[in-house]
């Protein structure tokens, strides 16, 4: 049964939902050993159609040939039986077991007696990370690997369960560059046995690893063709119908007040360590600061304890002169703190509350929508429905659960939030990752006037394109210090590649 | 097309639901040896044959939907109290003791304050699982369901010795009751010779305030948010400690207020078994009720009808009434799981894909 699957055809499948029509007529076909890119607008319908073809969803119309055979596949299991894996967009692994632990449980053939053969599925583990040349250790638990490691991880367990067909949601859009480099000529080196259909939204991986693409535009296939004939210029322009320009800060005169100010800052992480220790930072109006690194350096506590969601153990944050160190994350919102959080699904967005109720979190017991003890539903009905044709939020109504939104629509309903409040301060941590190109430049385009309006802004990124574009200054942050400054416009990639890996000018980074 | 299919996909879970419910209850008449048709026909049907099972419905839907008001407000908050029994059991301690004790105040003032005592005397009950939750984290459903222990014995001590009735210990008879409460405190009953009371207008306005306030103010999207994600709650500013502590406290306090309108409306005098259990099924009401007002009434409607209708077969069948209880487990069963079944949307799917696929055969 385990024959090559020569030929997967994905013939005019349509699925529906509650008023979106999320793929329309959908035609795709990978022939043995390609590698199909799919790209699209986020809310296009990649996923969607990815989980119709690993039986998550049941296709309305349409049907899926393999070898020229139909297949129909009830659950993800029967598409593994099939040959079929899929790494999905958020990592699906049990944090507190290991490796071992978490292949053996998704595997029937591990099981045997009500426990799990742990012995096999570790001969298992090291044959194939020995075949294709994948560092892991399964007996690490999964809460101590880095997301690299744990993207590694998710790749070995599909390989394990038999894929000799790979789907990969967006499996680069939390890796570090030097990840993303490994990953990819990883792929070069898997495609040689197997076929791979790889999202992403970063159009540069998609020319250079894949035969194929196709773009999907409102769930239409809308092009298919081979890569080579395509830059990522002409597929950003296919893909959101207009030629993508990405800002730039133009290179800025120096000067502004300080408005933020960190001295001395120390805070500890969830495991108990000082992820923050003794970090000082300043950012001016008018300034966009990057903070670059190499993420688990103490960005997420740092961006916890200036939002107050995170205690700080000593030294001072100051906002505008005012100390903010501790006060609770009420009173630094009302500080005019603005904060895009790391964790969109639980933190950015309540998910079981409609986009309406999402966009007003911060504000639903503000004058403007709320009269005394009531809400003011007229006007928080008319704010968003404003804030969702401006930021181009796509669903059917205010009224739909920002849970079943596509991931970059999340994104746009936290981003439409956080700036419509106007903020005097804010810190944005990753706030394009999963983006795709047409929201990323609305949203840099955003961020940019926000600066121009002098707000000063703390913008934390893996991607150094990203922060060499917008910002006025680039520090990089390494075990919890800032170890070294730069200008946006004198940073290089090279240079910034070894800051952030501890290095100052050949040395050992330690104090700044 | 879909709309409708989804309409139609609700509707037959829930058929499939209380269908199931009615099966399991009829498995065990037919262990009891009872003629299972009758007994359901007894159950649904004689309640509703004259005025007096009627409002004898109406006095049990007081209670169940006091209590369900309050167990909705808690578990919206995220938290899950299933305490009601004895915080009802304080407000009724508290709202007798209020007005034993001030037997000269006019109505008009020993009244609310009564009815204002027994609602505190709940909330202060429920407050300790509250603070014990938002200060300590201690999980909500063992301190309350422990703290029920420790009512029912305070209770049982309270009316057995301060509480009991002098005239009891002159008598010799030494029943647990408290003195019979002054006239003034009596909340009026609507039709003559009958036990229906005015506490309905109080619960049906409740309901009303319970809506507006979970859905209306601020202070209810609080609640919400905290209760649906608090990791979200806390990012957008909200002090989701507090609103645990807060909605802990207004559940105790609708269910000390059922405790108050009880024994001011119905007993008149605290003795034991007032709370009869009304604390447990007013959670089966506010889950049936979908955590809604809406839907907290007619489910109170529809338990108390089960609640008399088991009386009335107990009567007339020897079938004890204790079975409704077996019904409400079932019926309990049987919401979780097709509340699991509307709310997966890989079962819909598969629902949507089998009609239309009948739809589309050739014939
Ligand atoms: N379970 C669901 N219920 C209702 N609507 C859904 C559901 N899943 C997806 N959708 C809708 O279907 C559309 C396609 O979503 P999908 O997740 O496939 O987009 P995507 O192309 O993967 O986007 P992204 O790049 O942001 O991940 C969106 O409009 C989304 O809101
Ligand atoms: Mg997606």
């Amino acid at each position: 049964m385990d024959e090559k699957i020569q030929n997967l055809k994905i013939m005019g499948i349509t699925k529906r939902f509650p008023g979106v029509l999320a793929c329309d007529a959908i035609d795709l076909e990978v022939g043995e050993n390609q590698v199909f890119a799919l790209v699209g607008e986020n809310g296009a319908g990649k996923t969607t159609l990815m989980n119709m073809l690993m039986g998550l969803y049941q296709p309305d119309e349409g049907e899926i040939r393999i070898n020229d055979r139909k297949v129909q596949f009830h659950t993800p299991a029967e598409a593994f039986a099939a040959g079929i894996g899929m790494v999905h967009q958020h990592f699906m692994l049990v944090p507190n077991m290991t490796v071992a632990e978490n292949v053996a449980l998704g595997a029937r053939e591990f099981h045997s007696l009500g426990r799990l053969d742990l012995g096999g599925a570790k001969k298992r583990i090291k044959d194939i990370s020995a075949r294709y040349n994948l560092p892991v250790q399964p007996e690490s638990y999964i809460w101590q690997l880095s997301v690299g490691e744990q993207q590694r991880v998710e790749l070995i367990k599909t390989l394990c369960f038999g894929a000799r067909f790979l789907i990969l949601d967006e499996p680069t859009s939390a890796l570090t560059p030097q990840e993303t480099e490994e990953l990819l000529d990883l792929l070069r080196r898997m495609s040689e046995d197997m076929s791979i259909i790889f999202i992403s939204h970063k159009l540069q991986e998609v020319t250079s690893l894949s035969d194929q693409v196709g773009i999907l535009r409102h769930g239409k296939m809308v092009f298919t063709g081979p890569t080579s004939a395509q830059s990522p210029a002409k597929l950003a322009a296919l893909m959101t119908g207009h030629e993508v320009n990405l800002p730039k800060n133009e290179c800025p005169e120096e000067g502004g007040l300080r408005m933020l100010s960190i001295k001395g800052l120390k805070v500890r992480s969830d495991r108990g360590f000082l992820a923050v220790d003794g970090l000082d930072l300043a950012i001016h109006s008018g300034e966009i600061l990057g903070l670059a690194g190499v993420s688990g350096n103490g960005q997420k506590e740092l961006a916890d304890a200036l939002a107050g969601l995170r205690p700080v153990e000593s030294g001072v944050i100051d906002l505008e002169g005012r100390n903010i160190t501790n006060l609770s994350p009420q009173e630094i919102i009302s500080n005019g703190f603005g904060y895009i959080p790391e964790d969109r699904n639980h933190e950015g967005i309540v998910p079981s509350f409609s986009i309406k109720e999402n966009l007003i979190l911060k504000d639903f017991a503000s004058p403007e929508f709320s009269q005394g003890p009531f809400l003011s539903l007229a006007r928080a009905d008319k704010y968003a429905q404003a804030l969702k044709e401006r930021y181009d939020i796509r669903s059917p109504s205010i009224k739909t659960q920002a849970g079943s939104l596509s991931g970059g629509n999340i994104q746009k309903v936290i981003l439409a939030r956080e700036l419509a409040r106007k903020p005097k301060v804010l810190v944005a941590v990753y706030p394009t990752r999963g983006l795709d190109m047409g929201a990323e430049e609305f949203i840099h385009t955003r961020l940019l006037e926000l600066r121009e309006g002098g707000a000063p802004i703390l913008l934390i990124s893996e991607e150094l394109e990203e922060l060499m574009n917008l910002s006025d200054r680039i520090a990089v942050i390494f075990k919890g210090r800032i170890i070294d400054t730069v200008r946006g416009c004198d940073a290089t990639l090279k240079g910034l590649g070894l800051r952030m890996a501890g290095l100052v000018d050949g040395a050992e980074g330690g104090a700044a | 097309m879909r709309k409708s299919l989804a309409v139609i996909y609700v509707f037959l879970v829930s058929l499939a639901a209380i269908l199931a419910a009615v099966g399991i209850g009829a498995f065990v008449l037919l262990i009891l040896g009872a003629d299972v048709v009758t007994v359901y026909r007894v159950i649904l049907t004689e309640p509703l044959k004259d005025l007096f099972g009627i409002t004898e419905i109406l006095v049990r839907a007081v209670p169940l939907i006091l209590v369900a008001l309050g167990i909705a407000i808690a578990f919206r908050s995220g938290i899950l109290n299933i305490g009601a029994e004895g915080q009802m059991q304080m407000g009724i301690i508290a709202a007798a003791a209020v007005a034993i004790a001030l037997p000269t105040l006019p109505k008009y003032i020993l009244l609310p304050l009564s009815l204002l005592a027994g609602a505190l005397g709940g909330a202060l009950w429920a407050s300790i699982a509250g603070a014990l939750k938002a200060r300590l984290g201690v999980n909500e459903i063992l301190s309350t369901l422990m703290l029920n222990y420790i009512a029912a014995q305070l209770y049982g001590f309270l009316l057995r010795g301060p509480m009991i009735d002098p005239a009891e210990i002159q008598m010799g008879s030494g029943t647990p009751q408290s003195v019979r409460l002054p006239k003034a405190v009596w909340i009026d009953r609507i039709i003559p010779g009958m036990r229906l009371h005015y506490g309905i207008v109080i619960a049906l306005v409740l309901a009303v305030l319970v809506y507006l306030l979970l859905w209306r103010t601020t202070w209810g999207f609080k609640l919400r948010a905290a209760g649906a994600e608090p990791k979200a709650a806390r990012y957008g500013g909200i002090k989701v400690e507090r609103c645990i502590l807060s909605a802990m406290i207004l559940a105790g306090a609708f269910a000390g207020l059922a405790g108050a309108v009880e024994v001011t409306a119905v007993h008149r005098r605290a003795i034991e078994g007032i709370s009869s259990g009304y604390g447990f099924s007013g959670i089966v009401v506010a889950l049936f009720g979908g955590l809604h007002p809406a839907g907290i009434i007619p489910s109170a409607l529809f338990l108390g009808l089960l609640l008399i209708g088991a009386d009335m077969t107990q009567r007339a069948m020897s079938v004890p009434a204790n079975m409704v209880l077996v019904l409400q487990g079932a019926v309990i069963l049987s919401i979780i799981s097709a509340k699991m079944f509307i709310n997966d949307p890989y079962a819909r799917d598969r629902f949507y894909r089998f009609v239309s696929r009948r739809g589309n055969e050739p014939h």
